[in-house]
């Protein structure tokens, strides 16, 4: 994912909302990040430690490995970051898939025995898979009415690049569906019918076009004295992992913040290979690199700025929710000379009253 | 079937497949040597070297988990997602333990591996209607139909859009106007929903095109090629027995006589009479059917075609012209298969995607429902038939 839709809006001056909210999955596989189902603990699975331990009964004795995903991520990254890990560098969990019985296993959750077996090497039937953490979803996003309008003008939002903040700071499984199919359609028909109530705007294609070539051909023409393209991505995604993850707190978001700054110059230098003009990919992925940039640089300020921990966002150095002074959302929008600026909006409270989680 | 997924690094020589539609040149070979763990993919090995050697190697990917079908190359010659195929395998099957990569046949190639989807396979995906006709009124909340029914199809849901069999079917390669496996595969999506209305008006569009289901000549290719088991030339078998034995529709292409023909001629020789195959699938399922006009004038125009087989020794013109002869207690044995098929109330339909692995599944029953392709058909009287029923 680079973003695209979401830093373009920004670019266009549009507001981010709740940019800090991301959600980890618990269980993606170590080595790829591959997405391992729900479903699998949904029949049943355990989550076990290096000590063969279900350590959810330590965070949600009641719900176990069905508690919410930022718990049971954050549950599986104290493990880890307390030598409970296993695997060759500790730094997974096991998923016990065995205790489902396999036929159920077989015919349920086919999808991931068939990952297991190409993508792991394990026969989740018969031995645990090993799982970590991994980014799966945004909350946040450009700043959306219900109607998938944002405050710009004309500009329309819907899907993950929205934020129309159903899901507050932690979306529960299934429900990006709202962003596809309800908000996607209720924008779908909106932007028409206002399409359909106006005149042609006066644009100038060409112009636009121009630009865009203009920008195109820059990047072609970079000299070859800055660093390649795809050692800043894995710089940028790294940084994130390290400091804009399951856990958070000043010292590490100022880092991550300090680093996204001398990648933007990088990547605003970057050189590519590719001088060809058909399915030039080299090109797209150097475009793509800024969007990130953007999106990262975002995240880090607004998590930054939350200083609490609610939802997907855990600040060590501010353990508690705090309803009193950030019961908000930060909006992020881009200033005249670039940088971030921070705002505020009210939460919409409607039928039910947000209360702290317990289990 | 799982393999060992902790050992070190290695290295690893991909030759791929270059093209430049810009430079005016032919396509190229190009080498690079990559560093990566045995167990990790084709695709993974590709991008490193585009990351690290050259950024302009082009290849369409997207989930690197065999979901998404974007990653669809040859590796070896072999049509696969390069995602889906392990570098040891990849390398094993490989000449000099050079790794061969290149675009997918059948397909036009825009520039390296990445070849023109909306040109071929999308174009004809599209043409088999590829969305629900539902049948009316349809109801206000969810429209659920039966188990039955959903495993039935879910074998072709399972597709992912990836073109490795449409890469690979040798009719479409005769006749690119061939509907073929994919698009094919994806129409019994809907054939087989009982929540379509144009059952029918489907099937017979399809038996009805020259280019449509008669179209398939069963090689097993778009089977061998499948990375998610959809096994595309079984579903196109499917909408033959449904056009033909359910819906009787009697086609244009004589698809459906010729499979009446075979079917007789097996049942009375127990072997195939070549000589009269022609004249039958014309003519119609009778010994006169070579007197008939339709006959005669097929029979006139494949006489080249039977005069080089003959010459080439791919005929012997005994057997050909007086049929096999069998012994008889073997032509019974034959019958008696026909006469128990027959009797059933029911044509027995094999999904091995589903009922593939039962709890701990017996000898016999294993040997035969996991077997190759060709066998396929006598596993559903023994796996899916004591599974489901």
């Amino acid at each position: 994912m680079t973003g695209d839709g979401i830093a373009m809006a920004y670019r266009a001056g549009a507001p981010l909302m709740d940019m800090e909210m991301v959600q980890y999955h618990p269980t993606c596989l170590v080595e790829t990040g591959i997405l391992i189902t729900e479903g699998a603990r949904g029949e049943g699975a355990h989550l076990l430690n290096a000590n063969g331990e279900r350590f959810m009964e330590k965070s949600a004795p009641n719900k176990m490995e069905l508690a919410s995903r930022d718990v049971v991520s954050r549950a599986e990254q104290i493990e880890i970051n307390e030598g409970r890990g296993v695997g060759p560098n500790k730094a997974g969990i096991f998923l016990d898939v065995t205790v489902v019985p396999r036929k159920r296993t077989l015919e349920a959750l086919r999808e991931i025995v068939n990952l297991g077996r190409d993508f792991a090497g394990v026969d989740i039937t018969r031995e645990p898979i090993m799982i970590r953490p991994g980014q799966h979803y945004i909350m946040g996003g450009v700043k959306t009415d219900v109607d998938g309008r944002t405050p710009i003008e004309g500009l329309y939002a819907a899907g993950e690049v929205a934020c129309v903040s159903v899901h507050g700071g932690n979306r529960l499984g299934a429900n990006s569906l709202l962003d596809t199919l309800i908000f996607g359609r209720r924008s779908g028909e909106h932007a028409a019918a206002r399409a359909a109530s106006m005149g042609m705007p006066s644009v100038d294609a060409n112009a636009a076009l121009r630009e865009d070539a203009a920008r195109i051909d820059a990047i072609v023409a970079r000299p070859r004295d800055g660093r390649r393209v795809s050692e800043i991505k894995t710089e940028l995604g790294e940084t994130m992992n390290r400091h804009a993850a399951v856990f958070r707190d000043e010292e590490g978001l100022h880092s991550a913040l300090e680093t996204i700054g001398r990648l933007r110059e990088e990547a605003d230098r970057a050189w590519i290979d590719d001088r060809g003009t058909v399915f030039n990919q080299d090109v797209l992925g150097a475009i793509e690199l800024g969007y990130m940039v953007d999106c990262a640089e975002a995240t880090v300020v607004a998590a930054l700025e939350r200083k609490e921990s609610r939802g997907a966002q855990f600040r060590t150095d501010y353990p508690e929710r705090n309803d009193a002074e950030w019961l908000k959302h930060i909006d992020i929008t881009r200033g005249a000379d670039g940088a971030p600026e921070v705002g505020y909006s009210p939460v919409t409270i409607t039928q039910w009253q947000p209360e702290e989680r317990k289990y | 079937m799982a393999e060992a997924h902790d050992r070190p690094p290695e290295q690893f020589t991909l030759k791929l497949r270059r093209y430049d539609p810009e430079s005016g040149d032919a396509p190229y070979w190009d080498e690079h040597t990559v560093e990566l763990e045995p167990h990790r993919s084709v695709l993974e090995a590709i991008l490193q070297a585009r990351d690290r050697f050259d950024g302009s190697i082009g290849i369409r990917c997207s989930c690197r988990q065999a979901i998404c079908g974007s990653c669809g190359v040859r590796v070896n010659g072999e049509p696969s997602l390069a995602c889906h195929t392990h570098l040891d395998a990849a390398k094993a099957g490989a000449e000099n333990g050079v790794i061969e990569i290149e675009p997918m046949g059948n397909m036009p190639v825009i520039k390296d591996l990445i070849v023109d989807m909306d040109a071929v396979h999308w174009k004809k995906i599209q043409r088999v209607t590829p969305w629900l006709l539902a049948k009316q009124p349809v109801p206000e909340r969810e429209y659920l139909v039966s188990k039955e029914s959903m495993v039935d199809v879910t074998q072709t849901m399972a597709c992912i859009q990836c073109g490795a069999c449409v890469s690979d079917c040798l009719a479409m390669e005769v006749d690119p106007g061939f509907i073929g496996p994919a698009a094919l595969a994806k129409a019994y999506r809907f054939v087989g929903d009982p929540r379509d209305d144009e059952q029918f008006e489907r099937l017979n569009d399809l038996a009805q095109d020259p280019q449509g289901i008669f179209d398939c000549t069963h090689c097993f290719k778009c089977v061998q090629a499948c990375p998610k088991d959809v096994n595309p030339m079984g579903q196109i078998m499917r909408l033959r027995r449904i056009a033909t034995s359910d819906q009787h529709i009697v086609d244009q292409n004589n698809g459906e006589r010729h499979e009446a023909a075979i079917v007789g001629l097996i049942r009375n020789y127990g072997l195939l009479h070549e000589a009269e195959l022609i004249p039958r699938s014309y003519g119609g399922n009778s010994w006169f059917a070579k007197f008939t006009p339709a006959a005669g004038k097929e029979l006139l125009s494949s006489l080249p075609v039977i005069v080089r087989g003959v010459l080439r020794g791919k005929l012997n013109p005994k057997i050909a012209i007086f049929g096999h002869k069998i012994p008889s207690a073997d032509l019974k044995a034959v019958q008696a298969i026909y006469d128990k098929i027959e009797s059933r109330p029911e044509r027995y339909e094999l999904n091995l995607y589903i009922v593939g692995e039962d709890e701990e599944p017996a000898p016999v029953a294993a040997a035969v429902g996991v077997g190759p392709g060709g066998e396929a058909a006598d596993a559903s009287t023994s796996t899916e038939g004591s599974d489901e029923q």
